[in-house]
């Protein structure tokens, strides 16, 4: 229990405080007359699974803001929690008691973008959605993309460090960031906004920072590797008729398309037909995926359109020719409006499941030939323990997607409500079977406050009390989002 | 070709290749035009039209294929994309007339003319009963190329359309027509010009084994000349420009200073 110190309450005088120091609209509290419904959205995580109580919401426009805030709460032992488009679906965003949330929305400007690099120095409140737009004219992509893109911001990005869709083709953010400038936990800036690709000058501290989820200090600005858009792209949805198939396929599809391969996208019938269900982009034609137990989606980018489409081209004749073929179907963009209408289908499965019940998610690392027995496995824990069926509080669905790409899955269990009985039927269990097959219990959407208890199913107990160690020498005080990665 | 005893009904859906909508339009330095050298797809309204074509063949047969469907388009030698789409989304064939890369767009009246003759060529074996193709291409936005068709075919046309059903005995079509501030049911009797709107139709993904199939289907080349039609544009662009930029909104602090801001914006209380 090395970081449950006990923290002060924000009072009236610290609120004074920090009019001081930013302009009145940036602070918003209640203990200053802000009605608390205006500090809902602060309060409740995307899922409506969390809920803090915080009185007071700061959202500083300047690393200095931050700094003076920072240190100030430092002083006074009041807990904060760095918050950005509030998309984290672990309940790492929202406070755990009365923490004070600094909401990096208002720091938001792009500082340099290098077209000739490609790197883009942005503060760390800038929506992925704007970024991407601000570079797309310079013909460079952000080397991530995930649904939540118009809301999540490039900060909560790298905290988190979230993978996302682009992550086969781009690697992680450990290599496409290339600094970062941050406040620690005394106030102290840190300034390791580097420009290089090349810096070998000892630790690299920045890499901490990536995927602390907020717990070593504010991340107020970035500097990335933004690789030059691809001429070309193209997207195939394909229809399988076992999941067995997806492994050959991926073979296949990685053997054939080799260097313009950028994404790998698995989902189960069940959660297409969600994404279907909630509207999420075009469904393709009933009686032409009957029987399809899952789909595939496989997205092309590469320098020159022609020699892409003979490509893929090549591959669909070969597997719809193949004498056992590993696809009964699919469907081919002719244009960019039906390429992101197939993209709607797979990003849309987040939303549609919030829209569909109330969800567990686990997101996992195991090996790809696990990801269906993973599913079934847990469907019949449900079904067993009898939770799973139509009725309140009752288990609707189990789902599987994710990025197969990246050895990633996705498993979703939604239901009408949020229920203990469901909760202890998932946990251990799910943790247990990652743990089996040697995976992670978090795979890219980190470890907030849901995992904290889980941390050990993939962590040992020596790199846990490092981990300790790390915290407790940056933040002595245990100010930075309490209650979250560690216990 | 289809034998012409056995068949109900042939359908020609000119197409046309547009630059694509979700591409960002830039102008060119000189003002002539816009950057060409950008994703193009199947013009939307026309995707509708094709879509319309399958569905009218989807309800009408029963496995005989008594319905035929060709698409026909306009354009330089990458148009051939456009057809293979619809070939793709289930036309049966494809006429392509060739134009140069380098030659100005075709007008209206032009493409209607060679449309038209396009059908006279038909007529050799056999007839066409029905032409769909979009309202207007989000291109030029000129919208008229249907009705022009039907005035010079001298046959009957239903515009916007919304709704389309067919009598085949009584040989005409119930079309639901979009008009300002509602809809309009209009009955015309084959053959017949109908351009598409919006709501006509969600149109189909291509799937895979349509579009292998389509790589085989038949494409006819001819040129403006086979067809004795001139596409030379009787209208010469001036200038192209970019629609202002728009300036951004910004936060006021009290509502005093928004009422301040909206007077010397030359806003009034009505
Ligand atoms: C529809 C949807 C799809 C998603 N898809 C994916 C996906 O494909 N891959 C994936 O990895 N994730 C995905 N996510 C979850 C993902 O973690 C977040 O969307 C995103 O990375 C978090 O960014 P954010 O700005 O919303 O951060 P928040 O949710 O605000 O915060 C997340 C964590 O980071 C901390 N934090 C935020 N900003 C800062 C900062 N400036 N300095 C320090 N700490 C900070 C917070 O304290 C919190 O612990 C998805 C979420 C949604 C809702």
């Amino acid at each position: 229990m090395l970081f449950k110190r006990f923290l002060s309450s924000v009072t009236r005088t610290d609120v004074q405080h920090f009019t001081k120091i930013l302009s009145p609209p940036s602070v918003l509290s209640t203990l200053q007359n802000a009605p608390s419904a205006e500090l809902d959205i602060y309060n409740n995580d995307w899922m409506g699974k969390y809920k803090g109580s915080s009185t007071t919401v700061l959202k500083p426009k300047t690393t200095q803001q931050v700094s003076e805030i920072v240190k100030w709460c430092n002083e006074r032992r009041i807990g904060i929690v760095p918050q950005g488009g509030n998309t984290g679906l672990v309940g790492g965003s929202v406070p755990v008691n009365d923490e004070v949330v600094i909401s990096l929305q208002n720091m938001n400007s792009v500082r340099s973008f290098d077209p000739v690099s490609g790197i883009l120095v942005a503060d760390a409140g800038c929506v992925l959605q704007a970024l991407t737009d601000h570079i797309a004219s310079h013909d460079h992509i952000m080397p991530l993309d995930l649904g939540a893109k118009g809301s999540c911001q490039i900060g909560g990005n790298v905290s988190t460090n979230a993978g996302g869709l682009r992550l086969l083709r781009y690697g992680s953010l450990h290599g496409s960031v290339l600094g970062i400038e941050a406040v620690l936990p005394d106030g102290t800036i840190l300034d390791q906004l580097s420009t290089l690709r090349k810096d070998n000058t000892g630790y690299d501290l920045k890499q901490l920072f990536i995927g602390a989820e907020g717990t070593l200090g504010i991340v107020t600005a970035v500097s990335i590797l933004t690789p030059p858009a691809p001429e070309a792209s193209n997207n195939v949805i394909l229809a399988l008729p076992h999941f067995n198939n997806v492994l050959p396929l991926y073979m296949e599809v990685k053997r054939q398309l080799s260097e313009i391969l950028s994404a790998f996208e698995y989902m189960d019938r069940t959660a297409y037909d969600l994404a279907v269900k909630h509207g999420q982009g075009r469904a393709l034609a009933d009686d032409e995926i009957e029987g399809a137990e899952c789909f595939v989606l496989v997205e092309t980018s590469g320098g020159k359109r022609e020699h892409d489409e003979e490509k893929l081209e090549t591959l669909l004749s070969t597997l719809l020719s193949a004498s056992n073929p590993l696809i009964t179907t699919g469907v081919m963009a002719q244009s960019p409006a039906q390429f992101s209408s197939m993209w709607a289908l797979r990003e849309g499965i987040t939303e549609a499941v919030s829209k569909e019940g109330k969800a567990y998610k686990y997101d996992i690392s195991i090996p790809l030939s696990k990801f269906k027995e993973c599913v079934d496995a847990t469907r019949e824990q449900l079904r067993s323990k009898g939770l799973l069926g139509d009725g309140d509080g009752m288990v609707k669905a189990v789902i599987g997607y994710g990025h197969v790409g990246d050895g990633n899955l996705h498993l979703n269990v939604i239901a009408t409500r949020y229920t203990q009985e469901i909760q202890d039927a998932l946990e251990p269990f799910v943790y247990e079977f990652t743990a089996s097959h040697r995976g992670s219990i978090s795979a890219e959407h980190g470890i907030g406050l849901m995992k904290t208890h889980a941390l050990q199913y993939s962590k040992s107990d020596v790199s846990i009390t490092w981990m300790k160690k790390i915290k407790a020498l940056f933040d002595p005080n245990g100010i930075m989002n309490p209650g979250k990665v560690l216990e | 070709m289809h034998p012409s005893s056995a068949r109900l009904l042939n359908i020609l859906v000119p197409v046309k290749r547009a630059v694509d909508y979700a591409v960002k339009i830039r102008v060119n330095p000189q003002q002539t035009g816009i950057d060409l050298n950008v994703k193009h797809s199947m013009n939307p309204f026309d995707e509708i039209a094709v879509e319309e074509a399958v569905r009218i063949r989807e309800r009408l047969s029963k496995g005989s294929e008594p319905v035929t469907i060709t698409a026909l388009t306009i354009g330089p030698a990458k148009s051939i994309e456009t057809l293979r789409t619809a070939l793709a989304m289930g036309a049966d064939s494809a006429v392509h007339v060739e134009i140069p890369e380098s030659a100005p767009a075709p007008e209206p009246l032009g493409v209607a003319k060679a449309i038209k003759a396009v059908i006279e060529k038909q007529k050799e074996k056999e007839g066409v009963d029905m032409v769909i193709l979009g309202k207007q291409a989000i291109d030029d936005d000129l919208g008229q190329t249907g009705q022009m068709l039907a005035s010079l075919l001298g046959w009957g046309q239903a515009t916007f359309a919304s709704k389309v059903e067919l009598d085949l005995d009584a040989k005409n079509a119930t079309v639901t027509r979009e008009i300002d501030g509602g809809l309009e049911q209009v009955r015309v009797k084959f053959p017949m010009v109908i351009t598409t709107d919006l709501r006509l139709n969600e149109p189909r993904y291509a799937s895979l084994p349509n579009i292998m199939k389509a790589k085989k289907k038949p494409v006819t080349k001819l040129t403006p000349t086979d067809l004795g039609v001139s596409l030379e544009p009787q209208m010469e662009v001036i200038k192209v420009v970019e629609p202002p930029k728009r300036v951004g909104g910004s936060k006021v602090e009290s509502v005093d200073e928004l009422v301040e801001k909206l007077k010397t914006a030359g806003f009034t209380a009505v």
